[in-house]
């Protein structure tokens, strides 16, 4: 960990204009991230400007969905009852991250910001294209057992390893950003992550210095009938090796729409529009969930250490779909 | 600066030996007032962090140290350029053996790059983060060369090792003609098993430090395992006498192996308090812990039986492969448990060893024992499928009555009441014999079973009882508690020996100063240091006994000493008890405040002749030596599979030991508990992933190396046959520390095979090792 100066804004203006202003700035929140990666050395901040008194907070219901202020914390997040009720998937995937010290600390922009767990990104001993640009990607011929089999390239295949955007993806959620200048856009969590492609040094579309407000999740009955399943090598507190976020609305044995969207394999958060179409007007059967899930991961490009996950991501898609439409 | 630990919740009931007495220095843990090594406030304390190497094989072609030194409050940074030379060094086998060090290098005396993780440099500064910092910001360039990661690189130097384990071992074993017997079985079956590297994590990691006295006279406040190992272990680093080196531990945050020795973090930091002038303390950080303290090594083991069609076993064959350093020929000495757990007439075994760029590996939890057991308890099951006899049944066909490897008689072994009782609790019984046929839902649900055994290994060691007449007590050992109750069950045998209350009894342990104890590793310290304790006590009363007979005062006046009995605290006639004092009146009246005694306890001195007398009869100490002495036990395990997601979940567990005396049911329990849930995490979850590349670990980090964590873990029941040991020492003590470990691995894949038909072979049984198994 490098020497680094500490700054503690309560608005936002403030806080982009530090980000912005000082070079090798970043933002810190509940710090389980970033300050982890500085002890690391992957990243080395000059200064962390601290927004924890920035008032992107609250939990409520508004006529687009529910919105989420980017500081609340994951515990918090996870136990609201609104969540509880009506997205049950968003509160399971919160709840089953991490520990219950870490969702504590941990806030819920900040947790769409954290960085793949692939061994050789968090050390840096290592050659890894996505801390070093062109050094190489030593995963794809070495330890790459938690890697991704989706959307991964020659120069990448690190998973995305978080939990709450897998069910964020599912469910259309929308962030909210703000940039130095104030001026805020909105963008699907879809659009939110991008693959590795060339440059895997690049994960998401936020710009310098540009803050998560909040996320917006709209309401759909797929939403409250929704669950998050997570399958991981030890019973808790461990990232997955692969999970399934899905809604079902289904009436009279017919699915009239389904939400579908994959964690631990994938280098962003895995949706699969694929799935949704092959159930949406589909019986509620487990053969169409089968056909569901090998349309899902039809793309798959498994590596050595990996080839598990095509099957593992394959049947927690099709347990995940029968619990739910038995529940 | 001393710190003894304030005892509280200590019984105020004598005759204590085996009860569940509390931990004795649990509130001062809990309240944080219990110091460990890293804790200790001296003045002037700078601080060392360990920078490391980024690759695992090459040289340091150059060290750029001048930006680190220009950071503020750094003191000195330490190199192979400028490390004060040592009276010896482990690079020769002379110097290793002298120094008793774990590993023929040390890094910092040499520009070669051994292994990813080895020391390139020492920052000492002013601060942690400031020497953090330093770190950082020095600048290494190598020669970086390819390295082999481990055996399996087609490019490992492999070889039949003479000696393993340090010279403790044989590579070679052979009882009786194993080849010929195996080729006239009816049955013969070969398996091969392989086991992943593992990691001790300890909670608290290596720590040291290190202040001068006096410029030929260093205190160590160390993370270790045995106090006297370390001091001898500088003593002969820096050529000072063993008495002008003092260690101290006062509190361990767990060993399980890694600090059964003194590693180059230790001395380096003393170096680099000699370089500064001021006390230096280092911590190595979790990344660091995983390339500074030894590991346990990736291994294949092959393991071939023969048997005859009732199950009784007729030839063993074991062949264990696996990754050792450049400069040492250790392997875990895994055909030990395989040689003696059954009655079998033949046995071979042969060790391989590639040499690859890793550090040297070390005992880790139940050295040998843990992962010889998975081979030869995972082919038992097999044996017992095979020929549709219950797993408990094939291992009482087998059952030894004897020590198979050396034909000696058993000092005493209850493994019988222990298979009977384990699976009275489990209800073995309701098990279908058939596998992959019990279901709960969609889950399957197996049951399995396997033995354990570890030997009461040969130890000594001194303690010295002090008794005031105002009837407290000290007692004495410089023994280790590594957060097990080593403090607590001598307070026990103190108590109980002196005829006192356990709150009147202050127990010291952890420092060199103290009589010296053994290092507390392969389970010896409960059983040598419960016995010193022991025998001192029996001194003072011994010298008591010789006051009160010559005292004109004294009911005893004029008794013969062997007519003296200590009956809680008083000396009486062993005929009459009427007649006698307590020692308090005898000590006042001689003008006394206080007595002294030491006493010595040993592995087979014998328990009812140290009952008896002071010293274990000469005869009787030849007849302990002809025996062989173990304890053993039995694991039962119940697991839950999901054969759609790979899940494995252990869902009952029930353990059964004849260990010998037990000194206290609660500690004892907590002890089987914590080891099994080191066997079910090695058998589920546990592995460092080395690089095949750079040879460089992958997930050196707790977030990534997973252990079990509470949700992985059933409620446990664990109980002890009562088991009366005449020969093992003078308290009947065998020790529990590793045999809770022995045996888990291949209980839980028993019982994954009965659950799902699959036999995995392979640790740890992760998700994607079961996947592929349909239910049935
Ligand atoms: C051992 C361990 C296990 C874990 N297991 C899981 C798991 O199973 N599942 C899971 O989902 N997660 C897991 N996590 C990850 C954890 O959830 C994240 O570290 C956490 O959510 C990050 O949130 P934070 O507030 O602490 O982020 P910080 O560390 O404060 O920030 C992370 C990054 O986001 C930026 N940032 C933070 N907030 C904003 C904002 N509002 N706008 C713009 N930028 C921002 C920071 O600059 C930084 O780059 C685990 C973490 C650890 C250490
Ligand atoms: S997978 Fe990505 S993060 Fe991992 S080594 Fe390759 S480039 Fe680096």
């Amino acid at each position: 960990m490098n020497n680094f100066s500490y700054l503690s804004t309560a608005t936002a203006k403030d806080a982009t204009a530090a980000v912005t202003g000082t070079k090798g700035a970043a933002f810190i929140a509940g710090g389980t991230t970033v300050l982890d990666l500085m002890k690391l050395n992957v990243e080395n901040h000059a200064e962390l400007v601290d927004i924890n008194m920035v008032p992107f907070k609250g939990i409520e219901q508004t006529a687009e969905g529910l919105r989420i202020g980017a500081l609340e914390r994951m515990s918090d997040v996870g136990e609201h009852p609104l969540v509880v009720q009506n997205y049950p998937m968003i509160s399971q995937a919160l709840l089953q991250a991490a520990s219950p010290q870490l969702r504590n600390m941990a806030s819920i922009g900040g947790n769409l910001l954290q960085r793949t767990r692939c061994g050789y990104f968090r050390d840096v001993a290592f050659p890894c294209n996505k801390r070093q640009p062109g050094s190489g990607c030593p995963a794809q011929e070495g330890e790459n057992r938690g890697l991704a089999i989706l959307g991964g390239s020659k120069d990448c295949i690190a998973t995305h390893p978080g939990d709450l955007g897998v069910a964020l993806a599912a469910l259309d959620a929308v962030l909210l950003l703000e940039n130095a200048k104030g001026k805020q856009r909105r963008v699907p969590l879809v659009d939110f992550h991008v693959v590795p492609g060339s440059t895997p040094q690049r994960e998401t579309v936020l710009e310098p210095g540009e803050l998560i407000v909040s996320v917006t999740i709209p309401a759909a009955a797929h939403a409250k009938k929704s669950m998050y399943l997570k399958v991981r090598d030890r019973a808790s507190y461990a990232f997955a090796l692969a999970s399934a976020a899905v809604g079902l609305d289904v009436q009279g044995g017919q699915i009239r729409s389904a939400r579908v969207a994959l964690g631990g394999v994938g280098t962003k958060p895995w949706r699969s529009l694929a799935a949704e179409k092959i159930l949406t007007g589909a019986p509620a059967t487990e053969a169409t969930f089968r056909a569901a899930a090998a349309a899902a991961v039809r793309d798959a490009q498994p590596r050595e250490q990996n080839r598990f996950k095509v099957e593992l991501a394959q049947n927690t898609l099709v347990r995940a779909l029968l619990e739910l439409s038995a529940a | 600066m001393d710190h003894e630990p304030a005892f509280f919740e200590t019984s105020p009931k004598p005759g204590v030996v085996g009860m569940p007495l509390n931990r004795v220095d649990g509130r001062d843990k809990v309240m944080g007032k219990a110091k460990y090594s890293a804790e200790y406030p001296l003045p002037g304390l700078v601080y060392g962090v360990l920078k490391t190497s980024a690759i695992a094989k090459g040289r340091v072609q150059s060290i750029d140290t001048s930006l680190a030194m220009k950071e503020p409050g750094v003191l000195q940074i330490l190199t192979h350029l400028n490390l004060p030379k040592l009276a010896k060094t482990p690079n020769d086998p002379e110097g290793k053996k002298a120094i008793g060090a774990p590993m023929g290098f040390l890094p910092l005396t040499s520009d070669v790059i051994y292994y990813a993780g080895q020391p390139v440099a020492l920052v000492v500064a002013d601060t942690f983060e400031r020497a953090t910092q330093a770190a950082a910001l020095i600048r290494v360039n190598y020669a970086a060369e390819a390295p082999i990661a481990a055996y399996t690189d087609k490019r490992a130097q492999i070889f039949n090792p003479e000696k393993i384990q340090d010279g403790k071992a044989d590579g070679y074993t052979r009882r009786g003609d194993a080849r010929a017997a195996l080729a006239g079985a009816p049955i013969k079956m070969t398996a091969v098993y392989t086991h992943a590297i593992n990691h001790h994590n300890p909670m608290e990691p290596g720590a040291t430090t290190a202040i001068w006295e006096a410029p030929d006279r260093v205190t160590v406040y160390e993370s270790t395992q045995g106090v006297t190992r370390t001091q001898k272990a500088l003593s002969a680093y820096l050529g000072l006498p063993q008495d002008q080196v003092r260690v101290i531990t006062k509190f361990l945050g767990g060993g399980f192996g890694c600090k059964g020795s003194c590693w180059p973090h230790t001395v380096l930091t003393v170096q680099a308090a000699k370089m500064v002038g001021r006390p230096v303390k280092l911590v190595l950080t979790r990344p660091q812990q995983f390339t500074s303290m030894g590991h346990r090594e990736d291994q294949t083991q092959t393991l071939t039986l023969g048997a005859s069609k009732e199950g009784k076993l007729l030839a063993l064959i074991h062949e264990k492969t696996s990754t050792t350093s450049p400069w040492d020929n250790y392997a875990e000495a895994n055909s030990k448990i395989i040689n003696l757990l059954y009655e079998c007439p033949t046995f071979e075994s042969h060790y391989e060893l590639g040499r690859a760029n890793v550090m040297t590996s070390t005992f880790t939890r139940a050295p040998g024992e843990a992962p010889g057991s998975f081979a030869i308890e995972s082919s038992m099951d097999d044996l017992a499928y095979q020929l549709g006899i219950d797993p408990i049944e094939i291992r009482l066909r087998n059952y030894a009555e004897k020590d198979p490897s050396t034909g000696q008689p058993w000092s005493s072994k209850s493994l019988r009441q222990c298979y009977a009782r384990g699976a009275e609790l489990f209800g073995w019984s309701k098990r279908n014999p058939k596998a992959g046929v019990t279901k709960n839902g969609r889950l399957l649900v197996g049951y399995g079973m396997a033995t354990a055994s570890y030997p009461v290994h040969n130890s000594q060691g001194t303690a010295r009882v002090r008794l005031y007449a105002d009837g407290h007590a000290v007692v004495q050992a410089g023994a280790t508690d590594l957060g097990t109750g080593t403090y607590t069950v001598m307070t026990q045998v103190a108590a109980d020996s002196l005829g006192l209350a356990p709150d009147k009894i202050r127990f010291e342990l952890g420092d060199t100063k103290l009589p010296t104890a053994p290092n507390s590793g392969g389970s010896v310290a409960a059983g040598t240091v419960s016995s010193s304790v022991y025998m001192a006590a029996q001194d003072v009363w011994e010298r008591l006994t010789k006051m009160a007979i010559k005292d004109p005062k004294s009911p005893l006046f004029k008794a013969k000493a062997e007519d003296v009995a200590m009956e809680n605290g008083r000396l009486q006639l062993k005929k009459d008890a009427s007649k006698g004092e307590d020692f308090k009146a005898l000590m006042k009246r001689a003008g006394i405040d206080d007595i002294e005694g030491s006493g010595q306890g040993k592995y087979g001195s014998g328990y009812e002749a140290g009952q008896s007398a002071a010293n274990a009869s000469d005869a009787h100490k030849d007849e302990a030596g002809k025996h062989s002495m173990h304890s053993f036990g039995a694991h039962f395990c119940e697991v839950q599979v999901d054969p759609d997601l790979g899940t494995v979940r252990v869902t009952r567990w029930v353990s059964v030991h004849g260990a010998g005396r037990i000194l206290n049911a609660k500690t004892a329990r907590s002890q089987i508990i914590g080891g099994s849930i080191f066997g079910i995490g090695a058998a589920l979850m546990e592995a460092t992933a080395r690089d095949p590349h750079y040879a460089r670990y992958t997930n050196a980090d707790l977030g990534d190396y997973h252990i079990p964590v509470n949700a992985d873990i059933p409620d446990m029941t664990v109980e002890f046959i009562d088991e009366h040991d005449p020969y093992i020492n003078a308290m009947g003590v065998k020790g529990i520390g590793e045999i809770s470990m022995v045996g888990v691995s291949a209980a839980v894949a028993n019982a994954v095979f009965h659950a799902t038909g699959k036999r995995v072979r392979d640790l740890p049984i992760t998700p994607d090792k079961i996947l592929g198994t349909k239910s049935a």
